[in-house]
């Protein structure tokens, strides 16, 4: 070869290698510690604003086939619409991972699927429920902890102590009571809401609240309702 | 060579004769005109709704949705918002409420708001191209347009454009804007809001002009290292000074003290001079009988911070005061700093003497143990006046010898639509505004060592909260036609007279609202003089008991004298009157014993009132609304009729609903009311 085309030939080759960005991406992590199971620890169920990044981590833990904790066990998190960090760990020395979350900008449940590999493998998976609440449910959410979490909910906060023990039986449900609430049409939820308990033949220690808040006011409330409800909420299917 | 012939061989074949030259022509104008319709052909938006059209012949209601999709560009045009929104050409289904369990873009419908699509368009809360018609264009950055979408996270500022006040969907940006005014951002930035009013920082930071008497130079250079080392809780921001800066700091400071009012007073006596062992154990009960910690926080064993956040946190509040200044501040704060929000009570020379030796209890050995400053000497109290100067303390502090900075900080009453090309972005980061506000709030010297902007401790959620506050601030908003901007009126009062100075001197409008004016940690006062009995009013002004059991916060027992209780009263039973509250409103013959037995009735069954008010401590255990066992002596037969009637109307943003009684139920109810008597012995006649 003639030093002219060695010349050409190594600028060709010079130039692309110039271009292309050092990638920063880190190595993929590994590890040959396996768990047999993955459980978890704290942060399900959260609520907060679309898009907005949870207050609380999720915290999963993966423990050996003794049941006690495991250290050092890959643990990957995927979601559909979440933002993940770290999208992968290795479990610290009490077998647990942390992982932030932000949810997506469409109002509803997230599903965050936190694995880690078998002995044998294949994964073995915990799936962790966050809901995001849209405009409608932020609405409810703010109407309710004025109005009706004294009475509904059973936890006391600095700012608001609990009602609950302080009733007689039958005592309302909590909001997140699926069970009994995902069988309550969104008519009887809104009627109960605006007309009392004695409306649906409940409890007259659950007031009306019609001359209290707007029509737009209570469905927001049974928006928020349906938002936390656990186990999740499912539109009726025939509602056309 | 070869390869010229060639090519000339085929530009003759086109161009070589006149019938020839006119074919190629024509062919050549054929594929032209035919570029633009093959590109809009394959358009996205087109494939969006070809999609659409495919996706909704499996619906149930799929002739409905045939019957309203209307296929072409789509447009909603504003003139007065300057809004050409093209986004609902490919978002078909915005308006298809029967499409809400799909979560597939852009086919989903839009989630409930009070705003219809017509009435605002789409880019006036997502921001974003409205006209432009490609994905790319319509949501990023490009060169031509910066704007991106907002992301959802954000969201909230969008309604801030032209809502001034707190809005039951947008906690994120309520949280935000009462941020900006409690961390003082508003004491360097100037921000006016779209409605023209300057956000009014509320945190009140103390005046220094004598600062020398309440504290040392020790412990003013251990503040100003890290404020949050002293109190978790303080707002105070961490400028990361050097050890020089900061004793230089502290030098300047004492040094440029001055005696205050209060330093002539006699003092009174120390806790020494009391009988008893364990004064340290009754100063600790009283601080609770007294219920300091409505404003005041103290971290208990646990590290959790018990008390309200008005006033200063109290946990090592032994590090820093002196027993001197403490006890004449006790006595009269006004003396000391006449703007405090603290009242002055009316405590004996024995209740200072034990609170104060509680409160010089709470301190922690290690928190000035390492701080040995040397002596101050002129160039150190130089150097001082310099850096306070220039890092604009005065801004928030009042200072011997400095004058307040104008226009220190930029102003940013229109950072949410500021240019991105005016941007420095920091290396790695996500180059959009909200990542560089909330960045900059994080961590502002990244931007820069000699930024002066001060770090404050704020947590991730508050930080979101804040830049969405900010992101309101946009062009849009200023521009905003002002029949659009809502905002209520925040009036002034202050109560005159001499009554008038005494509840300044007690400063119940640190607590009580009055008028639209003061703080929401007590009930609002307009219009007690309505809703409460004379007598009643006497003996509570006396004797402050809880109508509240379950509450921690209280109103404080001020020690007033009799004269001081009956100018106070009388002021407030004949200036906060509400209107129609003459004896027309209620027939009180009518409130008989027989309306009162129906009105137990509907007390206990119809209504369950026991559920949220207790009337019988024995057998009643609702708290959620005041107790109600002696309301009879409390409040006028009057003002409970009205309420029943209609809470919200006396007390807007009550929790009590209204349960629509009619006149008879509330005649009942007021009847029953009555008869609930405390039968209290002593008090002022």
């Amino acid at each position: 070869m003639r030093p002219l085309h060695v010349a050409w030939l190594t600028l060709l080759l010079i130039i692309p290698m110039g271009c292309t960005k050092r990638s920063n991406v880190n190595p993929p992590l590994s590890s040959n510690v396996y768990g047999a199971q993955i459980v978890q620890v704290s942060g399900d169920k959260q609520a907060a604003g679309v898009g907005s990044k949870l207050a609380d981590p999720v915290v999963v833990q993966v423990n050996g086939a003794d049941g006690n904790a495991l250290a050092g066990a890959l643990v990957s998190f995927h979601g559909d619409g979440l933002v993940l960090n770290p999208s992968e760990a290795l479990s610290d020395p009490s077998g647990q991972v942390s992982v932030s979350v932000q949810l997506g900008g469409i109002p509803g449940s997230y599903q965050l699927v936190a694995d880690t590999p078998k002995p044998g493998g294949g994964p073995t998976t915990i799936n962790v429920r966050e809901i995001a609440l849209g405009y409608q449910e932020k609405v409810g959410k703010e109407v309710s902890y004025k109005y009706c979490a004294t009475c509904h909910d059973p936890e006391s906060t600095p700012e608001r102590v609990s009602n609950l023990d302080n009733l007689t039986p039958p005592l309302p449900h909590q909001f997140t009571d699926g069970n009994t609430l995902n069988n309550m049409s969104d008519a009887d939820l809104i009627k109960v809401i605006a007309d009392g308990g004695p409306a649906l033949g409940k409890s007259p220690q659950s007031p009306a609240y019609r001359s209290t808040l707007t029509q737009a006011q209570i469905k927001a409330v049974v928006a928020y309702i349906r938002a936390v409800a656990d186990p999740p909420y499912q539109l009726p299917a025939t509602q056309h | 060579m070869s390869l010229r012939n060639q090519f000339g061989g085929v530009c003759g074949f086109f161009v070589g004769t006149a019938p020839r030259r006119f074919a190629s022509v024509s062919v050549l104008l054929a594929i032209v005109s035919a570029i633009a319709p093959t590109k809009d052909f394959f358009s996205q938006w087109r494939h969006y709704q070809k999609e659409y059209s495919h996706f909704i012949r499996t619906r149930p209601d799929a002739g409905r949705l045939q019957r309203r999709f209307e296929s072409g560009i789509h447009q909603i045009w504003i003139p007065e918002q300057r809004v050409v929104d093209r986004c609902t050409t490919c978002h078909v289904a915005l308006q298809e409420a029967s499409l809400s369990d799909v979560r597939k873009e852009p086919f989903r419908p839009h989630p409930a708001i009070p705003h219809s699509l017509t009435e605002f368009g789409c880019v006036v809360c997502h921001h974003g191209q409205g006209a432009a018609t490609t994905v790319q264009e319509a949501h990023y950055s490009t060169k031509a347009w910066e704007q991106p979408i907002l992301p959802a996270r954000y969201l909230e500022s969008s309604c801030g454009q032209c809502h001034m006040d707190a809005l039951e969907g947008t906690p994120q940006l309520n949280l935000g804007r009462r941020l900006l005014a409690r961390y003082g951002c508003a004491h360097c930035h100037a921000i006016t809001q779209p409605d023209g009013t300057l956000v009014a920082p509320v945190d009140e930071p103390p005046s220094l002009e004598h600062v020398a008497e309440k504290t040392t130079r020790e412990w003013i250079f251990a503040w100003t290292k890290n404020p949050q080392a002293y109190a978790a809780s303080a707002t105070m921001p961490n400028y990361r000074f050097s050890d020089q800066e900061a004793a230089d700091i502290a030098s300047f400071l004492v040094a440029q003290s001055t005696p205050s009012d209060n330093s002539a007073k006699e003092l009174p006596q120390s806790v020494a001079s009391l009988p008893g062992s364990d004064t340290v154990q009754e100063g600790t009960s009283l601080y609770g009988t007294l219920f300091c910690a409505s404003c005041h926080a103290i971290q208990n064993a646990a590290g959790n911070l018990v008390g309200g956040e008005m006033a200063p946190e109290l946990t090592r509040a032994g590090n820093k005061v002196n027993p001197d200044w403490l006890r004449r501040w006790l006595r009269a704060p006004q003396g000391y700093d006449p703007k405090t929000r603290m009242p002055r009570y009316r405590f004996d020379e024995k209740q200072i003497a034990l609170l104060s030796s509680f409160l010089l209890s709470k301190k922690d050995d290690d928190l000035l143990a390492n701080v040995h400053l040397p002596a101050s000497d002129a160039q150190s109290i130089a150097r001082g006046k310099k850096l306070v100067s220039d890092y604009g303390c005065v801004a928030c502090h009042r200072i011997n010898g400095v004058n307040p900075p104008e226009s220190f900080a930029p102003d940013l009453s229109r950072i949410g639509s500021k240019p991105l090309f005016q941007v420095g972005f920091l290396r790695g980061m996500p180059e959009t505004l909200p990542d560089y506000i909330a960045g900059k709030i994080h961590d502002p010297r990244a931007f820069g060592p000699a930024l002066k902007m001060p770090n404050f401790s704020l947590t991730d959620g508050q930080i979101e909260a804040l830049t969405t506050a900010l992101l309101a601030q946009t062009d849009r908003a200023v521009t905003m036609p002002p029949e659009l901007v809502r905002s209520s009126p925040h009036p002034k009062y202050h109560p005159g007279g001499d009554a008038g100075r005494l509840m300044e001197d007690l400063r119940c409008q640190s607590c009580h609202a009055i008028n639209g004016n003061g703080g929401d940690m007590a009930p609002d006062l307009t219009f007690e003089g309505s809703a409460v009995n004379r007598a009643w009013l006497l003996d509570f002004m006396k004797n402050p008991n809880t109508l509240r059991p379950a509450l921690i916060r209280r109103m404080p027992k001020f020690n007033l004298s009799d004269a001081e209780i009956k100018g106070l009263s009388d002021y407030i039973l004949s200036a906060y009157q509400a209107s129609g509250f003459d004896s027309q409103a209620l027939d009180l013959s009518t409130l008989n014993s027989e309306a009162a037995t129906r009105g137990k009735q509907l007390f206990y069954s119809k209504y369950a009132c026991q559920s949220c008010h207790i009337v019988d401590y024995k057998k009643d255990k609702g708290y959620v609304g005041p107790a109600l066992a002696g309301v009879g002596d409390r409040l006028t037969p009057v003002w409970m009729y009205r309420w029943l009637k209609n809470p919200n109307a006396l007390l807007s943003g009550t929790p009590m609903p209204n349960f629509s009684l009619s006149d008879d139920e509330a005649r009942d109810l007021t009847a029953f009311l009555t008869t609930l008597k405390e039968h209290k012995k002593g008090g002022l006649k």
